[in-house]
């Protein structure tokens, strides 16, 4: 990329954070509420993204990561008196541990049987988060209500105050800036590669000395510290946990944010993200008797369309826009079967 | 230990239902290598069909064949028009394929048939000669049921110009299409089979769990469980997984951890034999070249 | 008046993807003869053959029997006559022999002549016949060759292509198989179009041959000129 080049991405970059920021004041509270949770869902598509993108291992499980963060964050809050923004690192560190953990089944099963292992995972997780005899840390099936964090400081922008939800936005909108910039700096160099690698040669990835045991847990603790801090940013946001907020079908929207998004890519998860805050209720629109119908639909049309995600297609375009710039050999995309 | 035995018979005949689910996901993985996490609600689906004809006065038989016909019908339709434009496709986009054609099948369920559970009526009436010791009257007619459609299927791909036709094309499509098959029409009517299996076993389950759109999703988990011990590309290990994970579901439930966590439970043991053998139980070890 | 060629080929393009094979080659075979299309390793030799039944993205114009075939569906070029022997053999190695061969009929009616058929299959092949319930893929290297070969006479085709029959075989076994190609072909007049690295054994079995060089016809003429042709054999086919 040419230095005129690098410059029209920096000002890009800078209106659209310029945007990001001024937006909440320009909208109702229960958009900015929506917004927030485009940011956490998109931390939470970024992380299962590293794991299924990157490293083709299959999760359907993933929302048993972010119901860990949640209630790590829940717990330390309701329980423990730790404020807010403490509980992010701690979600974050359980969660990378649980999830080295699963590497190691994991790298035994591949594909269908490690979707099926992460499958029982994330059913397991509302069954025992209503076990009784651990009542007194999770509330039970009644969960736990939080509090919402005021805003430090006051400050007014077109007339809209920083409330609540608002500082909750910035707060939230900066760990996410910095959790897409740990992604990308983790992701470009070596260790970028490396995950490529695994996925698409694993044995020659052997070969070329990549200790594959730890290397598959290592990704599976990261991709799930990712998802465990979304969890627990989640949790601050909504003030409120319970078994039944994350089911097994809050791991599927995770999986449908990745493909729609586009695999193995740090932006799609952007997308992936929007789609799956606002397309359900697009759809309710459209049909109240039956939305998830209509849901499938989009869904179906959207494979149709673009098949290789938002950001396949995007980059699809580029290319033929740009036909000087051809794609590289040894693209980060899983070849098409 | 009368009761001990009455768990496992009643685990066996779960576990045909487990098994036949189980054998409708290996066929289409066969010919496809896709899992089709739709197959439960379809089963759902074609279900209330049979329901409301039988509403409407059907005899029982009339609309359970009227309604594998019609099953037969809609899989092989689904898999022409909805999965062959992204037959070529990678794998996780059909998932999303088929995750969409699940949340579609269960919304117009309910959207058609309502949300309110319904009773459907099973053709082995309580009081019959079919009683046993140990089995209701229900569970060895859906045993023999069942058992009958697995050997049907059996015959069908051994002893028929098609089905002969049909395993070429699941095993090797390209020397298939050398010999003239239409491999494409093939996966339709594999499609087209294992919707008209779901359909059964969804009539053979609804008098037990009563019929409501979320009926089959948890058989759907534990025929996917069960396919899976047995080996995915195994049709006999997906009939065999089915009755162990039948009698296990019972055994644990029972004696072990009660019912709330017994899935949870069920499924970690699964994992664990997965773990130890992975290929499944009975699956080939595939040896990848370098 | 039936058309004496059997196939004309013109202006031929394949590729695979993005890579361009095929450059626009032209060729044509007379029915009843066998052809040899001869070439390197990479001139283009199997992806004609996967051309001609479109099995691999093409243009340009291939005439069979007075039927264009380019953009016709694979399992329609079979229904008209053309059976391929792709490299690798191809064998259904799960099933059984005798289950091979009826597949090779698949899209034959008559019950009674395909029952002739496998019968005499396992007449030219009797290891076949000593094997028609083993699986197909635990037969040796030649022995499934033979299998290949059988399964796509099954189809009664007007034309049989062949890629690299001789590949990873004994030279006994390459004979006996090339003896019986012979055969096949002047008693069941069945034209050939054989693929083959192994120049000297493609020549002597052939009528007619083709050299293709990087995807282009190079050379082309009656096998026995080419064979006695000392220039040639040394610049291009390598003895």
């Amino acid at each position: 990329m040419n230095t005129a080049h690098r410059r029209w991405v920096w000002l890009g970059a800078l209106l659209v954070l310029a945007a990001l920021i001024v937006l909440p004041f320009l909208v109702k509270n229960y958009r900015v509420f929506q917004f927030n949770l485009v940011l956490v869902y998109a931390i939470a598509v970024l992380g299962l993204n590293i794991l299924t993108g990157y490293n083709g291992q299959i999760s359907l499980g993933h929302g048993a990561f972010y119901a860990i963060g949640a209630y790590a964050a829940a717990v330390l809050m309701d329980r423990a008196g730790l404020p807010y923004w403490a509980t992010l690192p701690v979600a974050g560190a359980v969660c990378f541990g649980l999830g080295f953990l699963m590497g190691f089944p994991a790298l035994r099963l591949g594909g269908h049987y490690l979707a099926l292992a992460t499958f029982a995972l994330a059913l397991a997780i509302p069954q025992l988060l209503k076990y009784k005899k651990i009542e007194g840390w999770t509330g039970g099936v009644q969960g736990i209500v939080l509090m919402k964090p005021e805003p430090p400081f006051t400050f007014r922008l077109f007339g809209q105050a920083l409330n609540a939800d608002r500082w909750l936005y910035f707060f939230t909108l900066a760990v996410t800036v910095l959790m897409f910039w740990l992604a990308w700096n983790l992701l470009r160099g070596r260790v970028g590669r490396a995950l490529v690698a695994v996925r698409d040669h694993p044995i020659a990835a052997t070969a070329m000395g990549i200790n594959l045991p730890m290397f598959k847990s290592l990704t599976f603790g990261v991709s799930a510290g990712f998802t465990g801090v979304a969890g627990a940013l989640g949790a601050i946001a909504v003030a409120f946990v319970s078994p039944d907020s994350f089911t097994v079908f809050l791991s599927i929207t995770f999986l449908v944010g990745v493909v729609i998004g586009g695999l193995a890519s740090i932006p799609g998860a952007i997308f992936g993200a929007i789609f799956i805050q606002f397309v359900p209720n697009i759809a309710d629109q459209i049909s109240k008797s039956a939305p998830w119908a209509i849901y499938g639909v989009f869904l179906i049309g959207f494979m149709y369309l673009m098949p290789t995600g938002v950001m396949g297609m995007l980059r699809k375009a580029w290319w033929r826009w740009r036909p000087g710039a051809a794609p590289p050999t040894g693209q980060a995309t899983p070849a098409s079967q | 230990m009368d009761a001990f035995l009455h768990q496992i018979f009643s685990g066996l005949a779960n576990g045909c239902i487990y098994g036949s689910v189980a054998l409708a996901l290996v066929m289409i993985y066969q010919a496809t290598h896709h899992i089709n996490f739709a197959q439960g609600e379809m089963a759902t689906f074609s279900t209330f069909i049979a329901w409301a004809l039988i509403q409407s006065g059907w005899p029982y038989w009339g609309a359970f064949l009227a309604t594998v016909a019609i099953s037969f019908a809609g899989g092989l339709l689904v898999q022409r028009i909805i999965l062959r434009p992204v037959e070529r496709a990678p794998v996780l986009t059909n998932v999303i394929v088929f995750i969409g054609l699940l949340v579609i099948f269960n919304s117009l369920a309910g959207w058609i048939f309502e949300h309110t559970i319904k009773a459907f009526p099973s053709p082995f009436p309580q009081e019959s000669l079919l009683r046993t010791r140990f089995f209701s009257a229900h569970e060895v007619g859906s045993i023999v049921v069942m058992l009958c459609v697995l050997f049907a299927l059996y015959a069908f791909f051994r002893y028929t110009p098609i089905g002969l036709a049909m395993r070429a094309a699941a095993q090797n499509p390209d020397s298939a299409r050398l010999v003239g098959i239409r491999v494409s029409w093939m996966l339709a009517v594999g499609w087209g089979l294992a919707a008209a299996i779901g359909a059964v076993a969804g009539m053979m389950v609804a008098p037990i769990v009563y019929l409501d759109p979320n009926m089959m999703a948890g058989i759907l988990l534990y025929g996917f469980a069960a396919a899976l011990l047995g080996g995915i590309d195994n049709p006999w290990g997906a009939v065999l997984g089915g009755f162990i994970v039948g009698v296990l579901e019972n055994l644990l439930g029972a004696y072990v951890i009660g019912t709330e966590l017994k899935l949870t439970v069920a499924l970690v043991l699964i994992v664990g034999i997965l773990t130890l053998k992975p290929s499944g139980l009975f699956g080939k070890h595939v040896v990848t070249r370098v | 008046m039936r058309n004496p060629k059997l196939l004309e080929v013109r202006g031929l393009r394949a590729a695979y993807g993005a890579t361009q094979v095929l450059h626009g080659i032209d060729f044509e075979l007379e029915a009843g003869r066998i052809t040899a299309l001869l070439g390197a390793n990479g001139a283009g030799k199997t992806t004609t053959l996967r051309a001609l039944c479109q099995t691999v993205r093409t243009s340009g114009s291939v005439l069979f029997d007075g039927e264009q075939l380019v953009g016709k569906a694979t399992e329609n070029v079979v229904r008209l006559g053309v059976a391929h022997v792709p490299d690798g053999r191809g064998t259904f190695t799960a099933l059984s022999v005798e289950e091979n061969l009826r597949l090779g009929a698949h899209v034959r009616r008559d019950k009674a002549a395909v029952a002739r058929d496998i019968d005499k299959a396992y007449a030219r092949f009797p290891r076949l016949g000593e094997r028609r319930r083993q699986q197909a893929g635990t037969l040796s290297g030649g022995e499934q060759q033979m299998l290949a070969i059988s399964r796509a006479l099954m189809l009664a085709p007007k034309l049989l292509l062949l890629d690299e029959p001789s590949f990873g075989l004994a030279p006994r076994i390459v004979t006996e198989i090339f003896h019986i190609m012979r055969s096949i072909n002047r008693e069941d007049q069945v034209s050939m179009l054989l693929v083959e690295q192994n120049a000297s054994l493609a020549l002597d079995l052939a009528d007619h041959a083709y050299l293709l060089e990087t995807g282009r016809v190079a050379l082309s003429g009656p096998s026995e000129r080419i064979q006695h042709d000392e220039s040639v054999r040394k610049a291009y086919l390598g003895y």
